[in-house]
């Protein structure tokens, strides 16, 4: 039986003494009927998949409707020049964002986490950590376990999918992993991660999905980099001892009651938001006529 | 579900239910073939009517047929690749009443000119099920081993069959069956935990009632 809530996530590191990364990586070989080796191995398949994905990306990409491609390259020069507002290390993450999510749409090799629109942002913040400091893979795929248990409670007791609660279950959730991966990356214990957790997947309640022409580019791509910057927030925020005024758990079911008093047009649909806006439709109108 | 419903699949964008499980439903239909397919023709229902050439969902089913994984870096080229390969394909519209937005209809020519009509969904995440074969309903989502038992209607049967499994000892995860009228022809849908050796399945193709039987090997 896998995880129903943090809390009990929480209480079994604090019983057991053990990490959360111990006790998701614990639950998977239960589940799954595998040993630590396998369970292991599949996820460093998983983080080298990443990386490989981070290591090929194409400027000279173009998806098919012509809506995405070369923004990752753009935002790397710019980071270059040096001048920038968020400082090297989140300008590096922002690029990183959009670069996977610009690869994902141009139908290029991604790792869904939690799933394909969302699959810039735990790499966008963990490679680009690794890059800068001298910390082995091993650690990583450890934060990795860390962010599925997380993601697997979200998808238990609310959603994953943007069709069923909106991209705050997409970006919003993987978002929260993301912060729970870090805050564990920095020796941040079980209730601060589940705590990062928490104020992430906070900061981003409401947030609709309304892909323009049914796409999953705009506004995935950059809303990639939201979830990101989001997650090194209150990654930052949980170590420093900062607490979620509502429990872990009760957001994520606030999340949910959010995510199905959300309208139909706001789930996926390509009929409200950005989607329904002149431009938006007018692009729709457009490639369905090519 | 399990961690790497989460993290995972590793695939080819831009959609997991757009691209991910279309190739999939491309890669299942074509496991319950022993030869090559030649033809496809492909019905594309709901959003994958939609906004499926955006999202490649054309470009993923052929992959599929071609024996391609959701991970596929040809999954892009898989058009050129079918021409090269000899399958012919051609897509169409449809509306299928009550079918998830996310449905295809895969009518298959093969090599020696038999056609076989699946029809199969994407319900999320990469995870698929196809609901029907050729016009008989049949639920299954492809990541077990599964056996497919066209049969006649006929008392006697599934104790016949359930023996056999027992006798090479593979035990049975589901079944489900399905007949289209009394004594008519029927379908065994058998998901097993681990893997059937042909001699098993031979002695299953042996059995008087059975007509027709297809075995995969699960996973994508």
């Amino acid at each position: 039986m896998s995880f129903q809530s943090l809390d009990e996530i929480v209480n079994k590191c604090e019983g057991e003494k053990i990490s959360f990364y111990e006790a998701v990586l614990k639950e998977d070989m239960e589940n799954s009927d595998c040993t630590e080796d396998e369970s292991l191995r599949k996820m460093q398949t998983m983080w080298e998949a990443m990386k490989a994905a981070d290591a090929t990306y194409d400027e000279n990409l173009l998806s098919k409707s012509g809506l995405t491609g070369g923004d990752g390259a753009r935002m790397e020069r710019y980071r270059q020049a040096g001048d920038t507002y968020c400082g090297d290390f989140m300008t590096e993450v922002i690029s990183a964002a959009v670069r996977m999510a610009e690869s994902n749409a141009c139908m290029k090799r991604i790792v869904a986490a939690p799933t394909a629109g969302a699959c810039g942002v735990l790499p966008a913040v963990l490679i680009t950590f690794q890059k800068r400091n001298a910390i082995e893979d091993e650690v990583f795929v450890q934060a990795l376990y860390v962010a599925a248990g997380i993601g697997e409670v979200i998808a238990t007791r609310a959603f994953i999918a943007g069709a069923a609660g909106g991209c705050q279950a997409e970006i919003g959730a993987a978002s929260a992993m993301a912060a729970g991966a870090l805050t564990f990356i920095k020796n941040g214990d079980a209730r601060a991660i589940a705590h990062s957790c928490a104020m992430a997947l906070k900061n981003l309640l409401g947030l609709v999905c309304d892909p323009v022409a049914g796409l999953v580019e705009v506004p995935c791509v950059k809303r990639n980099v939201v979830g990101a910057m989001n997650a090194l927030s209150c990654a930052d925020m949980a170590l420093a001892g900062i607490r979620s005024k509502i429990p872990p758990d009760q957001v994520i079911d606030a999340m949910r009651e959010v995510g199905e008093s959300m309208d139909v047009k706001l789930k996926e649909t390509g009929a409200g938001g950005v989607a329904a806006s002149l431009e938006g439709k007018m692009i729709a109108h457009k490639l369905k006529e090519k | 579900m399990n961690i790497f419903d989460i993290l995972g699949p590793i695939m080819v964008g831009p959609s997991s239910s757009h691209t991910a499980g279309a190739v999939r439903i491309g890669y299942v239909t074509r496991s319950l073939f022993s030869t090559k397919p030649v033809k496809a023709k492909i019905y594309l229902h709901g959003s994958f009517a939609a906004t499926g050439k955006g999202h490649g969902t054309d470009r993923a089913l052929i992959a599929g047929l071609l024996g391609m994984g959701a991970d596929d870096e040809r999954i892009p080229r898989s058009f050129e690749i079918a021409e090269e390969e000899g399958l012919e394909f051609e897509f169409h519209e449809i509306i299928i009443p009550g079918a998830h937005p996310n449905t295809a209809i895969l009518e298959v020519t093969s090599e020696k000119g038999t056609v076989t009509k699946v029809q199969g969904s994407s319900i999320g995440g990469g995870r698929i099920t196809i609901n029907k074969i050729d016009e008989l309903d049949a639920q299954f989502s492809g990541e077990h081993p599964t056996l497919i038992v066209h049969h006649q209607d006929f008392p006697g049967v599934i104790s016949r069959v359930t023996k056999i499994l027992a006798d090479s000892e593979v035990n049975i995860g589901s079944m489900h069956l399905y007949r289209g009228k009394r004594g008519g022809q029927a379908v065994m849908i058998i998901e097993t935990d681990g893997v059937i050796d042909r001699e098993t399945i031979v002695r299953l193709r042996n059995e008087d009632e059975t007509i027709k039987v297809t075995y995969i090997h699960g996973g994508y």
